[in-house]
């Protein structure tokens, strides 16, 4: 099928930036020129050829496919919160080409058999690319190692214990050399657990006049230098998950500058919100890291801005009812990102903290290249695309998630910008048909 | 003024204003507790649950007396009996609660802000908090400031010190935001591993040490000290807490001549304060008792009973 995709802004960074026509033919790009000249039929960019599509991106932003890099798809084990069918479209309709499914699952990802599961799985109801994260220690207990050379076989993209840290110091440094030698990126939920026991939300003013129980910046800025020193030994790559304070920001960028081979993201919500978004005991609000304050928030736009930060990744982490709708102290930690994250990260841009083209890098680029993957606007590429709009506004209804999670802080924002069209492999998965404002 | 309150949840919501009248109308309610028959038929005809997922026999009762007082019926629900069953989550609990068309639930959780998401869910019935988790207990701040006022004649520009384990107690939050509210100076004293981040922003100061603390207080509030909190290093031993921390005759001293000694109890005497400061003559502890039932009465009248029926008993 040839599809045309016709005057849009296309911004590949450093590659493309321009107003430009892209013509696709089934899963590949075959033609990229600047815009007009495939009006002149047989001398542009169609030669004759007749598109059975064509898109008009005009005053949109056409980008190479987004890659959200930290996902919890619940498949295999709590299908009732999520399952690949339902995440894989709330990453369509969110912009996500790709999404990395983090291994606590029911059973953990930690051996060959779920991993194929997990790929069996998408080949069958998914709606886009997905690339399994396999654990780092088996059952995330952090006693024992997985087999990473035959779950690198089996399409494990990277390793981690996500939800959980790895306490055990000899363990971490072990899994870092081991992982060295397949080339596949460790990482890391930074979090000394002794000092965030018992804590359900940020250390500080709101906690105290909350009465809830904090967890300081410590608890995972420490973990951040630990795995910054063992990184620095090993040279393994070290990839730091959902960067939430100031301390633990400083230490990544003094690490880059020294040369040490570690990156690093942030969500949406931790350069959005901040701890006094639990007000009223909205469990909603509650995660792991927990929302940090004004001067951490701050601290992690900055690192967005000067590149200490890397990739933005949703942590989208879809909960059902009966984990959310209880006391705070027992509410589970995790919110749902993948339909709002484009939205938020466009208000960054609109906030002058990063330029579109930095924007791309942080959501498709530079998680790409951590992920050893490629994602390029290009002549033979393959046709992972999408399109922004960047002027639609719109209100937040998570009531219309395709996510089966409705637990979002975000609910009833107004919001401006957001997913236009995604295509993974030449494949339209989800395309925006409301012009005006409209609910998502 | 008009009480238009459906929910006590917490101090932190009430204005000064609506303090002194919750304040006045339990003075009225003492002068009933004083009668030789000691009931008004005013809650008559009204359900008054009392919804204890803690153990609290102290707190309980005083709310049971208040509201058999004012000729309510009671009924008492705890975490130990059938009524709450295991693995039913709160929502459900209220849910089933409110089929029953109680008038006023009193409920003391284990979880802050357990008592918001039931006044959020039951639009009709009243909630009262008897405290949750390390939040507040409005009941509690109230009869203090009713017991000073009433000792005192006044509460403003009064130094109150308050000692003890802050971080994990909900009366420190509600008493600091009820007696700064009605003009009183509050000043936190007590191991720093017990003094949460961000605590002035209550309007309180902390105090270098106890000695600083109890400096020219007209009202000292000792809080009572958990054995368990050794085991996550917040102190090292009863015996130096009790020397360093504790209210004995020596360090009380420093405070004014007159001034009043309160604890929300139970005490653990010979810890944080010593039996013969306990029983001595500026202790009012067991006059903070006394006006809890009034307290109680009152909130239980003003959420339940209307404003119209004050005068009509
Ligand atoms: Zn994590």
């Amino acid at each position: 099928m040839l599809i045309l995709i016709k005057g849009g802004r296309v911004v590949d960074p450093g590659n493309l930036d321009g107003i430009m026509d892209i013509l696709i033919d089934d899963d590949r790009i075959i033609e990229i020129v600047p815009s007009g000249k495939s009006e002149k039929g047989g001398s542009g960019l169609l030669k004759g050829r007749v598109p059975e599509r064509i898109i008009d991106a005009s005053d949109k932003i056409v980008v190479p496919g987004l890659i959200d890099m930290h996902v919890h798809l619940r498949e295999p084990g709590q299908e009732y919160k999520e399952t690949i069918e339902t995440g894989t479209l709330a990453a369509a309709c969110g912009g996500f080409t790709s999404v990395c499914a983090m291994p606590n699952t029911i059973p953990v990802n930690d051996n060959r058999q779920i991993t194929e599961y997990i790929l069996k799985r998408t080949r069958e109801a998914g709606n886009v690319t997905v690339y399994p994260v396999a654990a780092i220690s088996k059952g995330l207990e952090g006693m024992s190692l997985c087999e990473y050379g035959d779950l690198k076989e089996a399409g494990a993209i990277a390793l981690s214990d996500d939800g959980k840290p790895v306490s055990n110091s000899r363990l971490m440094r072990r899994a870092m050399e081991y992982a060295r030698g397949f080339r596949l990126p460790v990482i890391s939920h930074c979090e000394v657990n002794e000092l965030s026991a018992g804590g359900v939300m940020n250390e500080g003013a709101v906690a105290t006049r909350m009465g809830l129980a904090g967890i300081p910046n410590a608890a995972e800025s420490i973990m951040v230098m630990r795995d910054i020193a063992l990184c620095e030994l090993t040279g393994a790559h070290l990839h730091i998950a959902h960067v939430s304070t100031h301390e633990s920001v400083n230490a990544i960028r003094e690490a880059k500058r020294k040369g040490i081979p570690v990156t690093s993201e942030t969500a949406p919500h931790y350069f959005t919100l901040t701890d006094d978004a639990v007000s009223g005991y909205n469990t909603n609000a509650k995660m792991s890291p927990p929302l940090r304050s004004a001067f951490d928030r701050e601290a992690v736009r900055e690192g967005l801005s000067d590149g200490t930060i890397d990739v933005i990744a949703s942590d989208h982490a879809p909960h059902s009812s009966i984990e959310k709708d209880v006391e705070f102290d027992f509410a589970a930690n995790g919110i749902v990102g993948l339909e709002t994250s484009v939205s938020l990260c466009l208000k960054l841009v609109e906030d002058g903290v990063i330029g579109i083209s930095e924007l791309i890098e942080k959501i498709s680029k530079n998680p790409a290249r951590i992920l050893g993957i490629e994602k390029s606007i290009k002549i033979g590429g393959i046709a992972d695309i999408t399109i922004i709009d960047p002027e639609a506004v719109y209100t937040v209804d998570s009531g219309g998630f395709r996510s089966l999670g409705r637990n979002t802080p975000f609910n009833g924002w107004k919001m401006k910008g957001r997913t236009y069209l995604t295509m993974v492999c030449g494949r339209i998965v989800f395309e925006n048909i409301m012009t005006q404002e409209g609910s998502l | 003024m008009q009480f238009e309150r459906k929910d006590i949840l917490d101090i932190e919501s009430l204005s000064a204003e609506e303090i002194s009248f919750i304040l006045d109308t339990a003075d009225r309610m003492k002068e009933i507790s004083k009668r030789p028959v000691k009931k008004v038929p005013t809650l008559r005809g009204k359900t008054v649950v009392l919804f204890f997922y803690e153990p609290s026999t102290r707190t309980r009762t005083s709310f049971e007396i208040a509201a058999k007082r004012l000729s309510a019926d009671t009924l008492s629900i705890s975490s130990g009996s059938s009524s709450m069953v295991k693995g039913e989550t709160l929502v459900d609990t209220a849910r089933n609660l409110e089929a029953m068309n109680p008038d006023v639930i009193i409920i003391r959780h284990y979880s802050a802000g357990a008592p918001h998401t039931l006044a959020r869910l039951l639009k009709t019935t009243s909630i009262i908090n008897a405290g949750d988790g390390m939040h507040e207990h409005p009941t509690q701040a109230l009869l203090d400031l009713m017991t000073v006022r009433e000792k005192k004649g006044y509460i403003r520009d009064l130094r109150i010190a308050i000692i003890g384990d802050i971080s994990h107690s909900r009366v420190a939050r509600s008493d600091i935001m009820g007696f700064t509210k009605m003009g009183a100076e509050v000043v936190l004293g007590g191991p720093l591993t017990m003094i949460p981040a961000g605590i002035e922003s209550l309007g309180a100061t902390v105090a270098g040490n106890s000695d600083d603390a109890v400096r020219g207080a007209d009202v000292i509030i000792m809080l009572r000290i958990q054995k368990e909190r050794q085991q996550s290093f917040l102190y090292p031993s009863d015996r130096e807490y009790s020397k360093v921390f504790g209210l004995n005759p020596e360090r009380l001293k420093k405070a004014k001549k007159d001034v009043l000694i309160m604890h929300p109890g139970p005490i653990n005497r010979g810890v944080e304060i010593s039996s013969e400061v306990a029983d001595g003559p500026y202790s009012i502890i067991l006059e903070q008792v006394t006006n809890g039932v009034s307290v109680r009465m009152a909130l239980l009248f003003l959420v339940a009973g209307g404003v119209r029926n004050v005068n009509s008993d």
